[in-house]
């Protein structure tokens, strides 16, 4: 389905109200895993709310991203469970093994590494999500373990590609 | 006919991640194969709290709790337990104290020292079942409401003595009562399920195993103070608990219990679910409604207060998730049960999220006055590998670090604030030898600062220099006129801020220096962290004797900082070392060692 479409759909949703407009982006954030240029604007024009002030709500949450995402996403939970048990390894770990900073995609658009607050799972600290999975009890080796799986099947996928 | 025996499984997010789902799907199979659906039910529960030994399965009556159990153990609990009656012993919880296997749910340290009022039908009752609760006596409490006069119903609020949950622990009646009051035909109550404290989860739990005790205690709030309509504000980052509350408010509308004209008592009561997105700042209530209005969630001076001047510019009631259930709580049972437990001035149970450096880490629920020795030694089971306790961190980023010497403190609202700490939404989190208080409160101090909305030049400004004097302290450049300075920020910033957010950002700090002053000024004057944390002011070495040579730290050192070879050995160049614990986590004989101090440079 088209970006403008979709987010004609979404805005049906919601009546095209515009209090529902951190809605509206979640559910298009939903869709597109990220808020595309072209869908903002729509929502601009469609709810007559400017730019600048979706933008203004946009940027002051957290969830909101205006980047598109790596294919995979591997997130660290920094809450304080997680903190005291060791997050901070993980995150060298991550960026160690995929040469990103949290907050940053690998340049052939593969992986994704961020950081979030709390995952809310802390009894089962340090906890990584990875595409929307809580693998708890993390350590470095298990975490670079998974990691190098990872980055060795979409190598293996690359190269059934150009076969 | 109802089955014998019932097998619940938990499926909270923390056993849902071990993937108990599939284990539930292959016992109802196995069920179903050996023709036993009419003795035996399988279900599932929303979390019991106890995660870290999850998955857990119970099998009722008998009361058996089976904790890390994997898809392959479906068998045997099917073929052992249900047919040859023989409990799996192996799965029993191990008791890292006595080293018993333990068999009964109630005779578990973690679960017999506990006091589960508000928690009684997490792990007990299938959150997608309405009948479930409603067997519970669920709903029984609006019943009791709704036959009441509302200024009754904010009576019988006040004489239990509840105190909000969320943290500051206002009177919830007297909350009530100024919405009541005031003028107005529109009106509404809010539940906030914004929860914030990483390192708090006890809200999702609730809302995930336990839905309809929020929703209840909603509708006698919304009849009490006279509001039709209400919002529940979840955290997006809580998708389950979303879930289970959308299911829940369509089973309350089938009921009657929500909607037009509620059991035919004339009151009628609308509620919707709004997602945050990931602002801290949103757990403050004024923030929390420009949320709502679709706005940047900018906290607003007060007053006016929400009760007069809320959502949309009407008077508005807002209370934790915790809050709400206790209503409920109090409605369904009576206000002298709720106050016998508890002390005098907070009654009820306090409800922890007891994590970190503890055996046993999960969510509890303890009468108001319990001890920290008694919490974390008790229930939690002592420290991890029988080290040394340091601190308990309490409230989160706007609670504080207690000592030892606190440790025999009793547990509640006022103790905690003499105290320097506070009981916040409930995060309590152990901190051993090996945390670096000052390391710690650098930690909380990031997190507020990054959410700090922006508005208010105390809270901007003044934790971001907060912040880098920390950096300074914990990187060696820092000067003993550091703290002091730092001290007297911290103040300030507490007394001009906005709102909470920044009022109680210092706190981290202020009780961290208060009680671990010495770690402060070990890292400035013997640049030196005991704690062996703070990257500039520790190193590693390889123990030649447990060394094998086997060359892993070398190969994996992404600075090439471990010279050496297959025969002579390795070592690390503290130099060039970055700290970044590769060679550390990576050692397969455990021979990297981490010691205070920069080290030879």
């Amino acid at each position: 389905m088209s970006t403008i479409k979709n987010v004609q759909n979404i805005l049906q949703k919601h009546n095209s109200e515009p209090s529902a407009l951190i809605q509206i982006l979640n559910d298009i954030q939903v869709e597109e895993g990220y808020l595309p240029r072209k869908s903002i604007d729509a929502i601009s024009s469609e709810l007559k709310i400017p730019l600048s002030k979706i933008y203004g709500v946009i940027t002051f949450y957290e969830h909101f991203k205006l980047i598109k995402p790596g294919k995979h996403t591997v997130t660290v939970c920094m809450g304080t469970a997680c903190f005291v048990k060791g997050a901070k390894q993980l995150i060298q770990t991550i960026e160690n093994t995929l040469g990103i900073q949290t907050g940053e995609t690998t340049e052939d658009g593969k992986f994704s590494a961020r950081r979030v607050a709390c995952l809310g799972c802390c009894a089962l600290a340090p906890v990584v999500q990875i595409d929307g999975e809580v693998h708890g009890q993390m350590t470095p080796a298990k975490l670079q373990k998974v990691l190098n799986k990872m980055i060795k099947d979409e190598e293996t996928e690359n190269e059934g590609d150009v076969q | 006919m109802t089955a014998e025996k019932q097998i619940l499984i938990c499926e909270g997010t923390g056993c849902k991640s071990s993937k108990s789902h599939e284990i539930r799907e292959k016992l109802s199979l196995l069920i179903d194969e050996k023709g036993l659906e009419d003795e035996v039910s399988v279900s599932f529960t929303g979390c019991h709290g106890f995660c870290a030994q999850g998955p857990l399965v119970i099998v009722k009556p008998e009361g058996t709790l089976y904790c890390k159990v994997k898809l392959e153990n479906a068998e045997e609990i099917i073929e052992s337990h249900i047919i040859n009656n023989t409990p799996v012993e192996e799965l029993f919880y191990h008791d890292p104290k006595t080293g018993l296997k333990i068999e009964k749910y109630e005779e578990i340290e973690f679960y017999e020292k506990q006091k589960r009022i508000l928690l009684a039908n997490c792990g007990q009752i299938n959150p997608e079942v309405i009948e479930e609760y409603i067997e519970t006596g669920g709903y029984s409490g609006l019943r009791k409401a709704l036959a009441m006069k509302p200024i009754e119903v904010i009576e019988v609020i006040k004489e239990s003595g509840l105190r909000g949950r969320g943290g500051a622990g206002f009177p919830t009646g007297l909350k009530w009562e100024f919405c009541y009051k005031a003028p107005g035909d529109v009106k509404y109550v809010i539940c906030n399920a914004d929860e914030g404290d990483p390192g708090a989860f006890m809200d999702r739990s609730i809302l995930e195993a336990d839905p309809h005790s929020v929703l209840e205690g909603m509708l006698i709030g919304g009849y009490a103070i006279g509001a039709s309509h209400g919002v529940i504000y979840v955290r997006a980052e809580y998708p389950l608990a979303i879930i289970r509350f959308k299911k829940a408010v369509e089973d309350a509308m089938k009921h009657g219990f929500l909607g037009e004209n509620v059991l035919d008592s004339g009151f009628s009561f609308h509620l919707k679910i709004q997602e945050g997105a990931g602002a801290f700042v949103c757990g403050e209530e004024t923030a929390l409604m420009a949320s709502v209005e679709g706005k940047r969630g900018m906290p607003r001076p007060r007053p006016p207060y929400p009760a007069i001047e809320g959502l949309w510019g009407k008077p508005t009631n807002i209370n934790n998730v915790k809050s709400w259930a206790a209503a409920a709580w109090i409605f369904k049972h009576d206000v002298k049960s709720f106050r016998e437990i508890g002390v005098e001035k907070s009654p009820g149970t306090a409800i922890f999220s007891l994590t970190g450096k503890v055996k046993n880490s999960g969510l509890i629920e303890v009468p108001m006055g319990t001890t920290l020795r008694e919490i974390i030694f008790g229930i939690g089971g002592g420290i991890i590998e029988d080290r040394e306790f340091k601190a308990v961190q309490t409230g989160g980023p706007s609670g504080g670090c207690l000592p030892e010497s606190k440790l025999d403190l009793p547990v509640d609202f006022d103790s905690l604030q003499a105290a320097g700490s506070i009981m916040g939404s409930g995060g309590m989190v152990v901190a051993d030898e090996d945390t670096c208080m000052v390391d710690l409160a650098k930690y909380f101090l990031s997190f507020t600062q990054k959410e700090s909305c922006g508005k208010c030049t105390p809270c901007r400004e003044g934790t971001l220099r907060a912040l880098e004097i920390l950096e300074r302290i914990t990187s060696g450049d820092a000067e003993l006129s550091d703290i002091d300075d730092l001290e007297q920020l911290s103040k300030i910033i507490k007394d001009t801020s906005l709102c909470a957010l920044g009022q109680t950002a210092p706190n981290p700090v202020l009780s961290t220096i208060k009680y671990f002053r010495d770690e402060y000024e070990e890292h400035i004057t013997e640049k030196r962290c005991r704690a062996r944390v703070c990257a500039d002011l520790m190193h590693y070495q390889i123990d030649p004797e447990l060394c094998i040579k086997c060359g892993i730290c070398a190969k994996v050192c992404p600075v090439s900082a471990i010279p050496g070879s297959k025969e002579t050995g390795y070592h690390i160049e503290t130099r060039i070392c970055t700290r970044c614990a590769m060679c550390y986590t990576r050692c397969p004989k455990d021979a990297i060692f981490k010691f205070p101090g920069a080290g030879e440079q």
